[in-house]
């Protein structure tokens, strides 16, 4: 599964990272960091739920 | 046979479009309609008073975009229509386009922003809650010098602040002694008008607008203390009426919204998400309304998850919210009702940067950033997990 992040309509809530750790950091303004741009099998549940969670829809999945 | 199983979703903004989505993901395989009183497709409030006002977006950069497109999720989506009646025994929503019969309602109509008590019907007066509200007040801001504010929380300061950097004379009056932001109440009030001031914004506190001044266009009002303030421009933030008017009649409980239980039901196969919403707390008694984007988001999977399983899911949804003034990222996370004291757990305030916690009578309630986004969600894991370190340096509220 490929993750895709938009720094420039992330409100820097730090939903992600606090849902999928593994996947999303923050810079010190907040604005989320992809650490991997592609979530491995284990992962795709968090993907999905930080996606899901974001509130500015900065993450796109795609298989 | 039984027909297919059918969801309405009346409102198509966060709440509403976010239920109908998350009802596809958990694969749900009924039929699902969304209306929409607005013409345009789903989009993002928060960017209004934010990035469209300052004139950075476009209007169309904050439409909501899905993972997946809207015809792939089989959502039909009627747009331009308005829900004018429920009948809860025949199971059917009036609508402006004719009658929707239903098996599960969602009701996410969200607020109308409240006008001042004294219509003012002059030109040059606004309100900012739709796109359309947005665009008309960007075309009267051209030319304009003075505008006047009304209204002294997030959502006053943050389109106060804008102006402002967009080189307008502002100023901003409040009733209230305080500056009330959102749910942290004024805890935060004397970094919030310390910000405004700095700023150059003309921060009016105590104080309420009594009339207007003009004849066609406005020009100016006259305040509480007799002085008149001069304004090409005056906005109004005062404050947000939930969208119930066309369940009158209905059997459902209002009550400043549409009351329900701790899982968004207002009745049976009738739930609520979103600010038109007023859910009781999972464990006890009391109801609230919240007027955050995620909450709407979070009730919105959580009615999902109820429709498409038939379980009730009935989640603890601690308030959190975001705001920004003049670059300042400020963010809240609890319920801070009470809550009279703010300790330092990371960064300094004199630095205009740190993470505070709020608490109520010695109990933590709730986590504040202040342009320390990274911290702030670190420590609000750990207020959640229960770990949260008290700093030493307490700070007056
Ligand atoms: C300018 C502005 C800035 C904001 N900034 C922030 C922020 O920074 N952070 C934050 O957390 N929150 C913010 N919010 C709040 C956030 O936008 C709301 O919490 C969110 O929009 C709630 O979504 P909702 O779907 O419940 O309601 P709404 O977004 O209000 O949507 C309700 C929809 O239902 C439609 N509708 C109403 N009645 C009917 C009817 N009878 N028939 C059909 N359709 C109907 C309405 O036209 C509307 O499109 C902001 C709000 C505004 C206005
Ligand atoms: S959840 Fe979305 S808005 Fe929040 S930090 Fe992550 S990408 Fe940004």
């Amino acid at each position: 599964m490929k993750i895709e992040v938009n720094q420039s309509t992330c409100v820097g809530s730090g939903q992600c990272a606090l849902t999928a750790e593994d996947l999303f950091d923050q810079d010190d303004d907040g604005i989320v960091i992809l650490l991997h741009d592609h979530a491995k099998p284990e992962f795709q549940d968090a993907a999905q739920r930080a996606a899901s969670l974001c509130p500015a829809r900065a993450i796109t999945l795609s298989d | 046979m039984p027909s297919r199983h059918r969801t309405v979703v009346v409102g198509a903004s966060t709440g509403g479009f976010t239920t109908a989505e998350s009802l596809r993901c958990n694969g749900y395989d009924g039929r699902i309609t969304v209306v929409g009183e607005e013409p345009h497709r789903p989009y993002h409030r928060p960017p209004l008073s934010k990035q469209i006002l300052a004139g950075e977006w476009a209007l169309g950069d904050a439409t909501i975009t899905s993972a997946a497109t809207t015809p792939a999720l089989s959502i039909d989506l009627v747009l331009g229509t308005r829900a004018t009646g429920l009948d809860t025994d025949r199971r059917t929503v009036k609508t402006t386009d004719g009658e929707l019969s239903f098996d599960s309602l969602v009701i996410a109509t969200g607020v109308s922003a409240r006008r001042p008590a004294r219509q003012y019907a002059l030109a040059g007066f606004h309100t900012l809650r739709t796109l359309d509200d947005s665009t008309a007040l960007t075309a009267d801001l051209r030319g304009a010098t003075h505008v006047l504010v009304v209204g002294a929380g997030v959502l006053g300061s943050e389109i106060a602040a804008v102006l402002a950097k967009r080189g307008l004379a502002v100023t901003l009056v409040g009733r209230s002694g305080s500056i009330r932001f959102g749910q942290t109440g004024s805890l935060l009030s004397s970094r919030v008008a310390d910000l405004h001031e700095t700023n150059g914004v003309r921060l009016l506190l105590a104080l309420d607008v009594i009339r207007l001044l003009g004849t066609d266009r406005v020009t100016g009002a006259v305040l509480s203390d007799g002085s008149t303030v001069a304004a090409d421009v005056v906005v109004a933030a005062v404050g947000s009426s939930p969208r119930v008017e066309w369940l009158a009649g209905s059997d459902l409980q209002l009550a400043d919204g549409v009351v329900c239980d701790s899982a968004g039901r207002a009745a049976k196969d009738i739930y609520a998400v979103g600010d038109v919403a007023r859910w009781s707390d999972t464990p006890g008694t009391h109801s609230a309304r919240v007027e955050h984007q995620q909450n709407a988001i979070e009730q919105a999977h959580a009615v999902a998850s109820t429709i498409s399983t038939g379980i009730p899911h009935a989640p603890d949804i601690v308030p959190f919210f975001w705001s920004e003034l003049y670059g300042t990222r400020i963010q809240a996370y609890g319920r801070f009702t009470g809550a009279g004291t703010l300790d330092v757990v990371a960064g300094d305030p004199a630095e205009g940067k740190f993470v505070g916690l709020a608490s109520r009578d010695g109990t933590a309630v709730g986590v504040v950033g202040w342009n320390l986004p990274r911290a702030f969600r670190i420590a609000r894991a750990q207020f959640t997990s229960g770990t949260a370190d008290i700093g030493e340096r307490q700070l007056a509220p």
